[in-house]
């Protein structure tokens, strides 16, 4: 197996352009243990860890900017996480402490997992989605990025830039069930924003469908709004849990959420 | 009797003192001598082993839970770069089948197999990933046979041996297909009636020992035709009684040393690589490495039996038990393992520590298709304390009873009789323990709001109150201390005390991580009135066998061998002049003799050597609408004995609570059809730090008589009670009967 680790964007979007197989790899939090179960074998990987226009995140006229290389451990911080706090909370859930200072948010959106724990609040916030290649950068709203369970919209040659947003700086939350207090993978979770300035309620939910699933509603819709969660979310059985369950579970966290957020 | 309170530090944000490292005398709390190497990731486990020009071994294992083996072509994996070796059934020299006490499980498969992962083909490599690749290029043609999944259907099915390799052996003779083992307790009048009863169906999953250092170990060939394999085991010296056989070597020319363990809690007991890795080491003449990664660990070690249990109690008014009628079923997979063992400390524990006058026992285990199951911490007496205790729980509430004050009223103490009808000789501290434990002082509930990682959910963020109910349980463990029913093993020590008053203790007890290499050096101390004292590396060529790391025996084995080999020497030495003296001494406790396989009551003075009790009292809060729990603290005492070394002794019960409450709340293989479809840590979850509360412990010394320092063992008792104490807990907080373990979401929800 070769690792490629170019030092600047040009170059890895050159690699990537020459090598469409090579497989990015950052944190390796989701790829290391594919590599480890044999269940892939790249020929090349594209060690993204030091692209330095990748990393960190910037504010541009209210608009942030999130590179895909930005770490769930940075994504906690202030005043990231006063921006968007419902992230921060996601990312808190995530892994160990270990895993959220090398897992980052281009891994959530190069893997497409429908229980990417960064997902819901990204959906939430209207998040697009900046891929790049030699050919040029061209944006997606998250929604039409995500395609199906662990496939998205990136081309061979393209890569996962940045996650830009306008915050709406409105009350939000997120909130994520396992059967163990920490560290566990999503049995299903639910990010809500509950957006006066808009009158919507917009929420998020994650491992209850094949992707991570957007549903909103007027604000007058309050009370039946969890209903409208639940309905719209098609879980299934796996070892992690029922589809009954998680059906109920969104249906109890979307009354929880809005009790948070309205209050 | 005297009880030591050892409190459990909180996790405050403050510094913890350093240690001194003190070679510590029996009954201090002496720091382990591994602790600092395994915190600072310094110590060695057998997966860290390296030879010169080791090769690494890979298993081919079956993906099927049940299939006739059509053939198998290695022509194309042996082609492949780097490849030295590759090796089915027909390559095993000697024996074709092994196991820990029937052999009945093949070496390599040959025309069947009968479990998903089961072995089929060897591959040795230079390298890693070029075995993975032979591995995976052995052609195995399968056709799959209908597998036997069901415990009760079992009974009926066509028999996965129909050879019945654990049939007479003395156990009681049950002609139905597929029966492992069934045990009948008769106790005075099965039909005694009594003026209420209670009754339920309890359930317990598939546990696993999740070690976390996985199967691994290195054999090098001696280039005399021998073997020595460095192995992570609990028992050095059965390990090498089942290799060499199926080597067509004697035991001699196989020699067996303990490489660093990174957990055991019976998953160790069966072997996993060590014939194999000695196959390919005596095929390729080159030291062979075998690692199992997490995945393969799944399949590569025996579980905790699932099993089925239905309960009818029956009592007075007042609340004491007159008849327990107890029926259990457990699933023994698809080889013999432990399961017989097992099965009869099932029905010998199901009553719990109480005295009843009357009863009906009876323990079934089956062979089925599933994962093999075989020896795990609590051994049995896990699954019948969930069940017997949730008992004793719905008992309290029919009759108004306070369910400490109804377990003290039917406490067994010494003198009583169990329902195999052995009389309790020794200590069995039964009231004086719930006493301690019921007494110790509940945390105040705590108030809102708080940081999510304290509520249930934890770092989920999933409530800041809503809907979390607190609960308190209660329950109590039983169980036997050492072997049992005429199996009586012994353990060896060697001593070599030198001129200058120093020693070298030589003693094949397997250090799993409870301790026992600084309880043997405590003891030696102690005995040679010396700190001067080295403890060799434990191997099967230079000291007689110590038996098994199991049973919670181990240290009251070891202390008293080498107690007995420490005064041996010191005598001999004084014999001698003062020179040099090598001492072995082998140390045996009370004869036990088997039960009466009609019923099941005792053909001597005992079936069991000696007995401990734990009591535990839990708090809980439960979000009662997502289902979600957060133990918020667990009060603990112990009958001990004696404490050879008190800070061990409670890392034992948190430890073993830990176990427990990993059973109560996550712990379970999941299987479809026989296949295994969690076998990962992603989704076969362990308790966190955040799922762990504090435990305060009492330990309970009142000494064993025939034990050395009247000291019990204590590795099981937690982890025998603490799944029944926490579940008990859930109940209280929800009022649902969770007749099942793990607990789901599901479950306490009530969907």
């Amino acid at each position: 197996m070769e690792v490629l680790t170019p030092r600047s964007l040009d170059e890895a979007l050159s690699v990537k352009a020459e090598r469409p197989d090579a497989r990015p790899i950052a944190g390796g939090t989701d790829l290391l243990v594919e590599l480890n179960f044999d269940r892939a074998r790249p020929e090349t990987l594209l060690n993204l860890n030091e692209v330095p226009e990748l990393r960190g995140w910037s504010r541009e006229n209210g608009t942030l900017r999130l590179g895909s290389g930005l770490t769930y451990a940075e994504a906690m911080r202030a005043p990231l996480a006063e921006l968007v706090p419902a992230l921060a909370e996601a990312s808190r859930t995530v892994g160990s402490p270990q895993i959220r200072t090398r897992g980052t948010l281009g891994g959530n959106l190069g893997t497409a997992s429908p229980a990417g724990d960064a997902l819901p609040p990204l959906l939430v916030e209207g998040a697009q989605v900046e891929l790049g290649s030699l050919r040029g950068v061209r944006s997606l709203p998250l929604s039409e990025f995500l395609v199906g369970p662990k496939r998205n919209a990136l081309e061979p040659d393209e890569l996962v830039l940045a996650v830009r947003l306008l915050p709406s700086a409105q009350p939000q939350t997120f909130m994520k069930v396992g059967p163990r207090n920490a560290m566990v993978i999503a049995v299903c979770s639910l990010a809500l924003v509950a957006d006066r300035e808009r009158g919507e309620l917009r929420a998020a939910y994650g491992s209850s469908g094949p992707v991570v699933g957007l549903v909103t509603a007027p604000l007058e819709e309050r009370d039946h709004f969890a209903d409208t969660v639940a309905a719209a979310a098609s879980p299934i059985d796996d070892v992690r849990g029922t589809a009954i369950y998680r059906r109920h579970a969104l249906r109890v966290l979307a009354e929880r959420a809005m009790e948070r957020c309205l209050a | 009797m005297s009880t030591i309170p050892t409190r459990t530090p909180r996790r405050t944000p403050s510094r913890t003192p350093t240690r001194r490292l003190e070679p510590g005398r029996v009954g201090d709390p002496a720091t382990r001598h591994d602790g600092v190497p395994k915190v600072t990731g310094e110590f060695a486990y057998s997966s860290d082993l390296h030879a010169a020009g080791m090769l690494w071994g890979k298993t081919v294992r079956s993906p099927h839970a049940h299939a006739r083996v059509v053939e198998i072509d290695t022509s194309e994996a042996r082609r492949l770069p780097g490849v030295h070796a590759v090796l089915t059934h027909e390559d095993v020299p000697g024996q074709k089948n092994y196991g820990l006490e029937f052999a009945d499980q093949p070496v390599l498969a040959s025309d069947r197999v009968r479990y998903f992962g089961e072995a089929v083909a060897l591959v040795a490599a230079e390298e890693p990933e070029q075995a993975r690749r032979a591995a995976a290029a052995v052609r195995v043609v399968y056709e799959p046979l209908e597998p036997v999944t069901e415990m009760e259907r079992a009974l009926e099915q066509e028999p996965l041996h129909p050879d019945r390799p654990t049939m007479s052996h003395g156990y009681r003779d049950d002609p139905r297909p597929n029966v492992v083992r069934t045990m009948v307790i008769r106790h005075g009048d099965p039909e005694a009636e009594g003026e209420v009863s209670v009754a339920g169906v309890y359930e317990i999953g598939i546990q696993d020992q999740a070690f976390l250092g996985p199967e691994s170990g290195l054999a090098v060939p001696d280039g005399e035709g021998g073997v020595d394999v460095y192995v992570a085991t609990q028992w050095l010296h059965v390990d090498r009684d089942q290799v060499a056989p199926c080597l067509g070597l004697p035991p001699e020319m196989v020699r067996i040393h303990l490489s660093g363990v990174g957990g055991a809690f019976g998953g160790r007991e069966d072997l996993s690589m060590q014939i194999h890795g000695a196959l390919l080491a005596l095929r390729t003449g080159r030291p062979v490495k075998i690692v199992y990664n997490r995945q393969e660990s799944f399949v590569g070690h025996i579980h905790r039996h699932p099993a089925r249990i239905w309960c009818e109690h029956r009592a007075t008014r007042a609340g004491k038990l007159v008849n327990v009628r107890i029926r259990i079923l457990l699933d023994g997979g698809a080889y013999a393992s432990s399961s017989t063992a097992v099965t009869s400390n099932a029905a010998s524990f199901a009553l719990g520590p109480y005295a009843v006058e009357n009863a009906l026992i009876e323990s079934t285990c089956v062979y089925t298709n599933n994962p093999p199951c075989g020896a795990m911490r609590g051994f049995g007496a896990v699954q019948t304390c969930f069940a017997g205790e949730a008992q004793l729980d719905k008992l309290a509430t029919k009759l108004g009873i306070d369910p400490v004050e109804l377990r003290l009223l039917n406490a067994l103490a010494p003198g009583d009789r169990l329902p195999t009808g052995q009389q309790i000789e020794g200590s069995l501290p039964v009231a004086e323990v719930i006493r301690c434990a019921a007494a110790l002082p509940l945390p105040q509930a705590e108030s809102l709001p708080r940081e999510a990682i304290r509520l249930p959910g934890g770092a989920g963020n999933t409530t800041r109150g809503e809907g979390v109910q607190r609960g308190i349980g209660f329950a109590v463990g039983f169980k036997n201390i050492c072997y049992s029913e005429g199996f009586d093993d012994s353990t060896a020590a060697r001593v070599i005390l030198r001129a200058d008053g120093s020693a070298e203790i030589n003693c094949a007890a397997a250090e799993v991580g409870q301790g026992v290499s600084d309880v043997i050096l405590q003891v030696a101390r102690t005995e040679l009135g010396t700190d001067d004292v080295v403890l060799a590396p434990p191997e099967t060529a230079s000291v007689a066998s110590a038996g098994s790391a199991s049973a919670s025996r181990m240290t009251w084995m070891a202390a008293g061998a080498v107690q007995l080999a420490c005064r041996a020497a010191l005598e001999e030495r004084k014999r001698a002049g003062g020179d040099e003296v090598d001492v072995e001494r082998i140390y045996r406790h009370a004869r036990t003799t088997p039960l009466d396989p009609e019923t099941g009551q005792i053909t001597g003075d005992r079936a069991h050597v000696a007995f401990a009790v734990a009591a535990m009292r839990v708090v809980v809060e439960v979000d009662v609408e997502l289902g979600l729990t957060r133990v918020v603290w667990i009060g603990t005492a112990q009958d001990v004995g004696k404490a050879v070394n008190p800070l061990a002794v409670a890392g034992q019960i948190e430890g073993g609570t830990a176990q427990g409450l990993g059973l109560a709340l996550m712990e379970e293989i999941q299987t479809r059809d026989g296949l295994i479809t969690n076998a990962s840590f992603t989704d076969y979850l362990i308790p966190t730090t955040l799922d762990m509360p504090p435990v305060e412990s009492v330990l309970v010394e009142d000494p064993e008589p025939g034990a050395p320092y009247g000291a019990k063992g204590v590795g099981e008792p937690p982890t025998v009670v603490s799944t029944a104490a926490i579940v008990s807990a859930l109940r209280d907080a929800t009022g649902r009967e969770l007749a099942r373990v793990p607990v789901r979401p599901d479950d306490i929800v009530g969907l």
